[in-house]
């Protein structure tokens, strides 16, 4: 370890691991610090992404992927299934190998990575993020560095103490708990998801297949809804009802912050990425894809400052992440919103008008369609998406 | 004086309730969680979040365990 470095990574998730890459590639010096003993352990995860969104960033390879999906089938309060084809393909992920394989990538690139390395401060110089302290093997340290850059997940506790505001409302926080099951029964190339009060108000229930008769099963709710019941009770209702001899391989909690991204994301010195930044698509509550795309855009624009010796550079991050990403989960947004106030008797108008459309019309966008006849308003934020796109 | 509880044993250590706490009063390692009294409002928001239901609020207060 040297004592100081270009660029610091606090994180080793899918934002960090591609931040520390893309920095690296550009020819600086970097470290990567990760609290825990493992990248990639515990997975907090279901695990779903779109092929075409991560293809740019990691080759295909079947070590890291656990199945693949070409279906989504939605099932509705009143028990009807309507099972579409996905345009695009989709994967369930073995996290645990998929997050190591992206740090191995930073690490090619001549990241530094340190395991078990607890981050609880930051250094300053004149107001500016100067560095960092941490905790490693019991004994703390300091190292300095150029740029700072925090991808320490739903915490996000990093930026705070840069004078960043990085806690969410409790109502945007999906609350989740997912376990690993087997003895599933499901089709494994098919991502499944429940919607309605008894499932999971403000949020979706999910299993998604990972080949086998095994699939990760789990729930977001909106903190307002565990505010009378928790995620946890929601699933231990839907697996003593649906499947009550499964075998529980594993068990997690989790929290996904389902808002648009913060309106501030860098401070002097100090750049925010994926959970942290809150870049998780806040419709889907799908964080790996968009993690990466925000970790790979901050890693070079760090790079770009320290060698340009331009430490203001680092502050057209929060445009660069907006032009690329932001501006569409601020429209996300607004349709979650809507989306999760529906009725179980609005879920229910949606998948009759969804069920009697003939199969080859079967599609999400058709579905979509469908949900938008029974709520006019969202049509307006919808078309944004589109234009903006 | 504190009165969110830790019940003991049963944090996953997801970092959830340390998104929202308005207060950063939650401090989280690996398989460490602690409450920092002097920050905490006892707002009761960490206690809804948590989806596992290993927070609860005791109106006769925690004691902290220095020692530990
Ligand atoms: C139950 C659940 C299901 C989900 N399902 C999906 C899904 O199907 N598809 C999808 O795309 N997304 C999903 N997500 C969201 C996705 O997991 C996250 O968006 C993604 O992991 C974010 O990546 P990240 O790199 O920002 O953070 P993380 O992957 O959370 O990584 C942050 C890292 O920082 C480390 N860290 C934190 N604090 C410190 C510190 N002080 N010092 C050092 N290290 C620190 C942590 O240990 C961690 O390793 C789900 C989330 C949950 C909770
Ligand atoms: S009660 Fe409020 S201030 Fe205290 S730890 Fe919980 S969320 Fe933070
Ligand atoms: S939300 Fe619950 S399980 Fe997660 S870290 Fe907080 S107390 Fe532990």
């Amino acid at each position: 370890m040297l004592k100081e470095y270009d660029v610091i990574v606090v994180g080793a998730g899918p934002a960090g691991s591609m931040a520390a890459r893309y920095a690296a590639a550009k020819g600086v010096s970097v470290l990567m610090l990760e609290k825990d003993r493992d990248v990639g352990y515990p997975v907090r995860c279901g695990e779903a992404v779109s092929a075409t969104r991560i293809a740019p960033f990691i080759d295909p390879d079947e070590k890291y992927i656990a199945s693949h999906i070409n279906k989504f089938s939605l099932i509705f309060p009143n028990g009807t299934e309507v099972t579409v084809p996905l345009e695009e393909n989709g994967y369930i992920l073995e996290r645990r190998i998929f997050d190591y394989e992206l740090a191995k990538l930073a690490a090619n690139e001549g990241a530094e990575i340190l395991t078990r390395a607890y981050v609880n401060g930051l250094l300053f110089d004149g107001g500016k993020v100067s560095g960092v302290k941490f905790e490693y093997r019991g004994e703390p340290h300091e190292v300095k560095a150029k740029v700072v850059i925090a991808a320490d997940g739903v915490e996000s506790r990093v930026g705070r103490w840069a004078g960043l505001k990085t806690h969410i409302d409790f109502r945007d926080m999906e609350c989740c708990v997912q376990i690993t099951a087997s003895g599933i029964n499901v089709n494994s190339n098919t991502c499944y998801f429940y919607f309605g009060k008894d499932y999971a108000p403000n949020g979706y229930f999910w299993i998604f297949p990972k080949g086998n008769n095994t699939a990760n099963i789990g729930l977001g709710v909106g903190g307002m809804i565990g505010k009378k019941k928790s995620a946890l009770s929601f699933l231990i209702d839907f697996m003593e009802k649906n499947y009550p001899n499964a075998s529980i391989l594993t068990q997690i909690a989790g929290g996904v912050p389902c808002t648009p991204t913060l309106k501030k994301i860098t401070a002097p010195g100090i750049m925010l990425v994926g959970d942290a930044a809150r870049q998780v698509n806040p419709l889907s509550g799908g964080g790996i894809s968009s993690g990466m795309i925000g970790g790979s855009v901050a890693g070079e624009i760090a790079a770009e400052s320290v060698k340009q010796k331009s430490p203001d550079l680092v502050l057209t991050y929060d445009k660069a992440w907006h032009e690329r990403q932001g501006k569409k989960h601020i429209v996300y947004n607004k349709i979650k919103n809507a989306i999760y106030n529906f009725s179980d008797d609005k879920f229910n108008n949606i998948a009759e008008s969804a069920d009697n459309l003939p199969d080859n019309k079967k599609s999400l966008g058709n579905v979509f369609k469908a949900a938008l006849i029974h709520n006019p308003s969202i049509l307006i934020d919808v078309a944004k998406v589109f234009v903006i796109k | 004086m504190l009165m969110i509880e830790i019940l003991p044993d049963k944090c996953d250590f997801c970092g959830c309730c340390v998104g929202i706490c308005p207060e950063d009063a939650i401090e989280l390692k690996e398989a460490e969680i602690r409450i920092i009294e002097e920050l905490c409002t006892n707002c009761v928001k960490c206690v809804w979040s948590c989806p596992i239901e290993v927070l609860k609020f005791n109106r006769n207060g925690v004691k902290v365990n220095l020692d530990a």
